[in-house]
């Protein structure tokens, strides 16, 4: 019934005007094939996010939109505190500030050539991954709080790498806000033993190769070639972030009634931004997301570590950290007034364009890097925020490939065996302790991030920048 | 009278847990050994130590939320599997045994970690003929 209703806008760009309950239209990113292929839950739960209080302009969803809970994955939103809005614990999701980071190593793919075995041997030792596994790092309960204020800075001040990391990393590393008191006991004891843990599912960490770079001059800029060696880090804010969402969930849903918010699905779980619970839920969020920036702060030092074993010349530089699963107070332009805005952003990338405040220096001539996961099998891609972006979606685009078939389905179809064995011929190296974990993030489970990546260029939210291959993964 | 069963259903990104047994404290009994099998098979899990867990909620389907976000934050928190669970119904909620073992990655071979259980396709009803259905969908 709401597929009916899409009318294409622009090129991949599609609108569903608002009816009902709707204050907002819905805008979709998408090119005709994602369009035809995309579940018709989306566009049921973009616009119940489009019936929430005091959202602005659109409900929002990316090429790589699917069934999330609540808001859709992939989904954008964000909502005027002076107008009644909401923040919902579901628009952000149960790993809080999941997200994405990209090393460069100073190395090319000839001096590795050869040793990813050995590499991918060394690596899976030093980073805990897997159900079950436990960080090196303990914290006694007042450097749980210390960690949760200081985010990546506080990393950074024990020992796990360097100042320059956080100047490339979203809120300079430490988000501002954090409210340590308002995250439980039980949120803080998960959380002891998993500081600096990769986590399982679709968390991974991959040695990947430069296969392509589409625009010279901000792969220069990113410092990024032809043939060059990277790592990236997904992963989030593990137990932590899980048991946050856990608690507030609920207290939001007696919030969401108590102020007369009917809600069209428990998952849409919300409280207006001046209520105690909404500010809670804010402090306890930031909190999630230093957690997120500390863990894979340690992960950046583990990964360092284990290519000086293998490669004393390298020299790991954070090329940018990304969050796809947040809420962040932001300034945007409403109607040619500058506007402090709560945007959600579920499974989506911040995307800021050139010339951004935020932007550290040398970045604000090209935009801010913006980082895609694919699969082990496909490849993933960085791309780089536009200024037309900013307008179209408050900054914000795709974040990954996106799934396209259950997990239960994906282990009928496929043995984690083969897809090893598969992958090893096409010289990609794969870690990981499960193989029906292996099954289960099968590479045809996934849409195909190229598809989802070219519909985000088209629709100008953001504009590709290098292409980068899989060499070594080690899965979660 | 049915016998106790649980089940996984499919999501498009997660999966679905079900328990279905005579009683409400049954299904949510079978409910969680579904719980263990997103993550591994629950034969193979050893019940060797047990933890004792109490809820206190009114409502059925927020009680469920809460014992399986309970158990997840033992999982969690002690580095288990459970694979056997007892529960008895108590003044305004549920008090539980559930045996299980630390996980053991060569044997278990676990699959995935569960994040959370959500709201969504959460149900806990009784049917016609008496017997009580319990699922949602849980974030891995």
């Amino acid at each position: 019934m709401f597929a009916q209703k899409l009318q294409k806008q622009a090129e991949a760009q599609w609108r569903i005007e608002p009816f009902d309950r709707m204050h907002v239209p819905v805008v979709v990113f998408a090119d005709e094939e994602l369009i035809r292929e995309m579940d018709e839950q989306v566009y049921l739960q973009a616009a119940n996010v489009a019936a929430l209080p005091g959202i602005v302009k659109a409900s929002y969803a990316m090429a790589d939109a699917h069934w999330g809970y609540g808001f859709p994955i992939g989904g954008v939103a964000a909502f005027d505190p002076d107008a009644g809005g909401i923040i919902s614990a579901g628009g952000v999701g149960f790993d809080i500030s999941c997200g994405v980071r990209a090393l460069r190593t100073g190395l090319t793919y000839d001096q590795i050539q050869g040793n990813e075995k050995e590499l991918a041997d060394v690596l899976a030792r030093r980073i805990p991954a897997g159900v079950g596994s436990e960080g090196k790092v303990r914290l006694s309960s007042l450097e749980m709080d210390d960690m949760l204020m200081g985010g990546a800075l506080w990393a950074v001040e024990q020992g796990y790498g360097t100042r320059t990391d956080l100047k490339y990393t979203e809120e300079n590393g430490r988000m501002l806000g954090a409210e340590p008191r308002y995250v439980s006991d039980h949120a803080k004891q998960r959380q002891e033993k998993e500081v600096g843990t990769l986590g399982s599912g679709n968390h991974y960490l991959e040695v990947q190769r430069v296969t392509a770079v589409y625009d010279e001059a901000i792969g220069k800029a990113f410092g990024l070639a032809l043939n060059d060696v990277t790592v990236m880090i997904h992963c989030g804010s593990r137990g932590l972030g899980h048991q946050i969402a856990t608690d507030y969930a609920p207290r939001m849903i007696k919030a969401a009634s108590e102020h007369g918010l009917e809600l069209a699905d428990r998952e849409l779980a919300c409280a207006p931004i001046k209520s105690d619970v909404g500010r809670q839920y804010y402090g306890a969020m930031c909190a999630g997301i230093n957690c997120a920036l500390a863990n894979r702060q340690v992960l950046t030092h583990l990964t360092r570590e284990a290519f000086a074993k293998l490669f004393p010349r390298a020299e790991l530089t954070l090329l940018y950290d990304v969050s796809h699963n947040t809420c962040k107070v932001e300034e945007h332009e409403i109607d040619g007034k500058r506007k402090k805005l709560y945007v959600h952003r579920k499974g989506a990338t911040r995307a800021f364009g050139p010339g951004h405040p935020s932007l550290p220096e040398d970045l604000k001539p090209v935009g801010q890097p913006v980082l895609i996961g694919g699969t082990m099998g496909t490849a993933s891609y960085i791309l780089t925020g536009t200024e037309e972006g900013m307008d179209l979606a408050f900054g914000s685009c795709c974040h990954g490939a996106g799934r396209a078939m259950s997990r239960s389905a994906a282990t009928k179809r496929w043995h984690g065996k083969d897809i090893v064995m598969h992958l090893a011929q096409k010289g990609i190296v794969i870690k990981g302790s499960s193989m029906r974990g292996i099954a289960e993030e099968a590479p045809g489970a996934y849409k195909d991030v190229s598809v989802v990546v070219d519909a985000t260029e088209k629709a100008g939210l953001a504009r590709k920048v290098a292409r980068l291959e899989p060499l070594v993964c080690v899965k979660g | 009278m049915t016998t106790a069963y649980w089940e996984l259903f499919s999501h498009p990104a997660d999966i679905g847990i079900r328990g279905v047994g005579p009683t409400k404290e049954e299904a949510f009994a079978q409910a969680a050994i579904a719980l263990t099998a997103v993550i591994t098979d629950p034969e193979k899990v050893r019940p060797r130590e047990v933890v004792e867990i109490v809820c206190i909620e009114q409502d059925d389907e927020l009680l469920f939320m809460k014992w399986l976000s309970s158990l997840l934050y033992e999982m969690d928190t002690r580095g288990m599997l459970f694979s056997r669970f007892e529960i008895e119904p108590i003044e305004g909620g549920l008090r539980a045994r559930a045996w299980g073992e630390p996980v053991d990655v060569e044997r278990h071979e676990p699959a995935v970690e569960v994040k959370a259980a959500t709201y969504a396709g959460l149900k806990v009803k009784k049917d016609d003929a008496g017997n009580w259905l319990a699922q949602c969908i849980v974030d891995v």
